[in-house]
């Protein structure tokens, strides 16, 4: 075997390295879709069973500003995130669920558990709409206006000082 | 863990020292720092200089350094028992009403005492080397405790710079914030114990690997003294895993048992690699040969539990299990995980070129399957890493920190355990060297054909199901039989007479019977794995006292709920009476618990199981108007899980009990030479069915 093969370990090691060093120092915030000023997507979801009606584009387009949250029941930030949405829809925000790849029942027992902070849920057992959304991970939060524009979007989990800011953009 | 019984905590006389226990603890880490940085560097220079007196120091170093430690231990131990609020880690997760299992638990649910408890157990193992390690050649023995007391120095560095757990609290408050309520679990209380036994073990065959590259020699004797401490760690490590998921199981509210949390990754990640380390050492002790790679895969596996340390107490991930973060600690830690990893894969490239490469084989043969064992596991572990650590990738690269979840791991993990169970069985069918593929199909149509059994046997009882779920069944039937298949040809079952066959099987190895007891232990938790994910049933409804719930052929009649205290909670319980075919089976009492001094509420199943499936209610809540929501599970097939479990640990101690393991006992003291000639006639497996 060359001997250069033996380097390999260590070399990847220190790319690792590079990438928890980087890790370190990182915090989740707000970063730049290409759908930032567009119209969400044309889609209609079905509800969870037991949870009133599903979610469709229209329903993002009410005349006033809301979140879209996606969650999903085998997400570990969705459970550091989901008292942050509770607080926000406590605070009066219209805050809707896109629940991503994930069982229905799953869903409900989470949400039962955890808490339901979305005005309704659309289910999206195979990710198709939220590929039409970009999302790639959950949770993912897109803010967006009265006339179905997505205005931002948050990667990962909403920490609580995200509250404010997210209450303003919403409430202006 | 050993330390449990030191005088400290159990005297609780009131004697002078009483006051000053936690200042004590504290002192006693800073002594076993120093001694670690003895045991760390002067027996490492006499093994080089071949100075015996200063080698010697190991032993008595690694003793008193574990000695120390434990004073520690146990003085955290006192804390918490007592109720010590004047120390600021008791304050914060205990609380006087709790109940005292989980007053002791409480030591390790937190950060700073699960490291106190991470260095206790590192200490022990290197003091059992010292202890047992009588056997081993006195360099090796010096190098290897020098190794062990690098790690220790560089943790106990850690505890005492960022996370001293005697920290006082002046003025000391008149009761503490509670523990977590989701730690307050009998299963939970041993869980991070066995893990941690699991991964720190296997600093055991990390320091092993690292003194023989700095001697620049690894052979068959090697390979038997890092074996047992290898199968302690992974059986350990099993159990721990086992422990934590039933506990996810039964605590979490809706009989899930694995979430491909990042947490719950960093401990299978140690397992995977472990179980090929362990796997990939028999190579080398029967043919000397894939040195390297041994040597390689014994500092991954420790490497990958100082990274699951690392992703669990930095949060760099997010995870419902992690401790409390710390940014300084994350740095504290990176630092070390670079020193020790990328040191000791340095020391790797260096050296491993050196190692004489051993015995050749062909594809097929024992060495071979061992080989496919080998890849494959570690592309699932590689596959384990990725997945864990692609939302930090994304993060880094400026994406925010996600979770990939299920839908990744059901599509890369899973696809990579069919053929690895496949090869399974076909392994120790096999002759070293080159075997006779043909020779060992009769016996694997016999597997072949009780598997299919099983797949009709589960076509009839459940009327079909995904394929998945049938490829599932096969799975688990092919490895439980093909194990008792392979085991059945030993003793030449139903060839000789039966007394002859009893006679071989009881004068089997015990290493056999632990590789049997394994395997067709992994074949019994892939059933209940294979179960809980294909055929839950499952019920969620309102129900008023007097009505009835269906599920599965049970009826349960709702009687009412009631309200009970609890020692630290109070909880209303609810009581439904279960029948099946108007028998009577019990009352299930699930109950919703709001703990006092928290403020959190924590649903408490009720599971009652048959042995082969489970049924599984929580309390939800009340809708005010007398209705309860209730969460009701048939779980098929999950109690096979937790006893499969079992049985892998029942095979992991069954085979630390084989005599060429047994590494205290005082018979093992023969010329390594004639050990190594003595193995191949009394334990080669496969050599009893031709």
């Amino acid at each position: 075997m060359p001997r250069w093969l033996y380097l390999v370990p260590v070399l990847v090691f220190v790319a690792l390295v590079g990438y928890f060093a980087a890790g370190l120092t990182r915090d989740p915030h707000l970063v730049p879709s290409v759908l930032i000023g567009r119209p969400v997507p044309a889609f209609t979801l079905p509800p969870l069973p037991g949870l009133g009606a599903g979610l469709d584009s229209a329903a993002l387009a009410t005349g006033r500003p809301q979140l879209l949250n996606v969650f999903a029941s085998w997400c570990a930030p969705c459970r550091a995130e989901q008292p942050v949405l509770l607080h926000l829809a406590r605070a009066g925000v219209s805050v809707r669920g896109l629940n991503y790849k994930d069982r229905p029942e799953d869903a409900v027992a989470w949400l039962d558990r955890y808490g339901n902070p979305f005005t309704s849920i659309g289910a999206d057992p195979e990710g198709r709409v939220a590929i039409d959304f970009g999302v790639y991970g959950v949770p993912e939060t897109f803010v967006i206006d009265g006339q179905g524009r997505i205005l931002d979007k948050h990667v990962g989990p909403l920490a609580p000082e995200d509250v404010e800011p997210l209450i303003r953009k919403v409430h202006p | 863990m050993g330390s449990k019984g030191s005088p400290l905590a159990a005297g609780g006389k009131k004697g002078d020292l009483t006051p000053v226990i936690p200042e004590l603890g504290h002192y006693a880490l800073v002594l076993a720092l120093l001694v670690a940085l003895v045991q760390a560097t002067l027996p490492l220079a006499g093994a080089a200089r071949g100075d015996a007196a200063w080698m010697a120091v190991a032993g008595p170093a690694a003793l008193a350094q574990f000695g120390l430690i434990g004073l520690a231990f146990a003085a955290l131990l006192q804390a918490a028992v007592v109720s010590d609020f004047s120390v600021l880690n008791v304050v914060e997760n205990s609380h006087s009403t709790k109940p005292l299992l989980y007053k002791i638990a409480g030591v390790w649910g937190n950060h700073e005492g699960s490291m106190v408890l991470w260095v206790t157990i590192l200490a022990g193992f290197g003091a059992a080397v010292a202890a047992f390690g009588r056997s081993l050649p006195p360099p090796l023995k010096a190098r290897v405790l020098a190794v062990q007391a690098m790690t220790g120095f560089g943790f106990l560095l850690f505890i005492l710079a960022t996370s001293d757990p005697f920290q006082r609290l002046d003025p000391a408050p008149a009761d503490g914030n509670d523990l977590n309520p989701l730690l307050q679990d009998p299963g939970l209380a041993l869980h991070p114990p066995f893990l941690y036994l699991g991964y720190v073990g296997f600093s055991m065959a990390f320091s092993f690997a690292i003194a023989a590259l700095i001697e620049g020699r690894v052979d068959p004797a090697w390979a038997r003294w890092v074996r047992p401490w290898t199968l302690a760690a992974w059986t350990c490590l099993t159990l721990g895993i086992a422990l934590g998921s039933w506990w996810a199981y039964y605590t979490l509210g809706w009989g899930g048992w694995w979430f491909w949390d990042p947490v719950e990754n960093a401990s299978l990640m140690p397992w995977l690699a472990g179980t090929a380390l362990l796997h990939s050492a028999i190579v080398v002790e029967k043919r000397d040969a894939l040195k390297s790679w041994t040597v390689l895969l014994a500092i991954l596996t420790f490497s990958l539990s100082l990274i699951g340390t690392f992703l669990v107490r930095s949060g760099v991930l997010s995870s419902v299990h992690a401790f409390a973060v710390d940014p300084a600690r994350g740095v504290f830690i990176l630092g070390l995980l670079t020193v020790a990893i990328g040191g000791s894969l340095l020391l790797y490239a260096l050296r491993a070129p050196a190692l004489k490469a051993g015995g050749l084989f062909a594809p097929v043969s024992r060495e071979g399957a061992l080989v496919l064992n080998n890849l494959l596991l570690s592309t699932a572990t590689a596959t384990v890493l990725i997945g864990t650590l692609y939302p930090l990738f994304l993060d880094v690269l400026g994406a925010g920190k996600v979770s990939v979840g299920p839908p990744f791991f059901d599509r890369t993990f899973v696809p990579l355990m069919v053929p690895l169970v496949t090869a399974m069985v076909i392994g120790p069918l096999l002759t070293w060297k080159r075997a006779d593929l043909a020779g060992v199909l009769g016996r694997l149509a016999l597997v072949a054909g009780l598997a299919t059994v099983a797949v009709l046997a589960a076509l009839w009882s459940h009327g079909g199901g995904p394929v998945m779920a049938l490829v599932g069944v096969a799975l688990a039937a092919w490895a439980f039989f093909g194990a008792w298949v392979e085991w059945a040809g030993r003793i030449a079952l139903f060839r000789v007479p039966l007394a002859t066959s009893v006679q071989r099987a009881l004068g089997l190895p015990c290493a056999v019977w632990g590789m049997t007891l394994a395997h067709a232990g992994l074949g019994i938790a892939i059933a209940g794995m294979t179960g809980s994910a294909f055929w839950v049933s499952e019920r969620i409804q309102l129900v008023h006292p007097g009505e009835t719930v269906e599920i599965a052929g049970y009826r349960l009649a709702f009687r009412g709920v009631e309200p009970v205290t609890g020692p630290n909670y109070d909880a209303e319980r609810a009581t439904f009476a279960v029948t099946r075919d108007g028998r009577g089976i019990g009352l299930l009492t699930p109950e919703q618990r709001h703990y006092t001094v928290t403020g959190m509420a924590l649903s408490h199943a009720a599971i009652h199981t048959t042995g082969t499936a489970d049924l599984y209610l929580a309390l939800g809540d009340d809708d005010g108007a007398g209705g309860w929501t209730v969460r009701l599970y048939h779980h098929p097939l999950v109690p096979w899980l937790w006893l499969g479990c079992a049985v892998m640990v029942a095979g992991g101690l069954v085979s630390l009990g084989d005599r060429r393991l047994r590494v205290g006992a005082p018979a093992v003291r023969r010329r390594p030479a004639a050990a190594a000639v003595a193995v191949p006639v009394a334990v080669v497996p496969g050599s009893g069915g031709r």
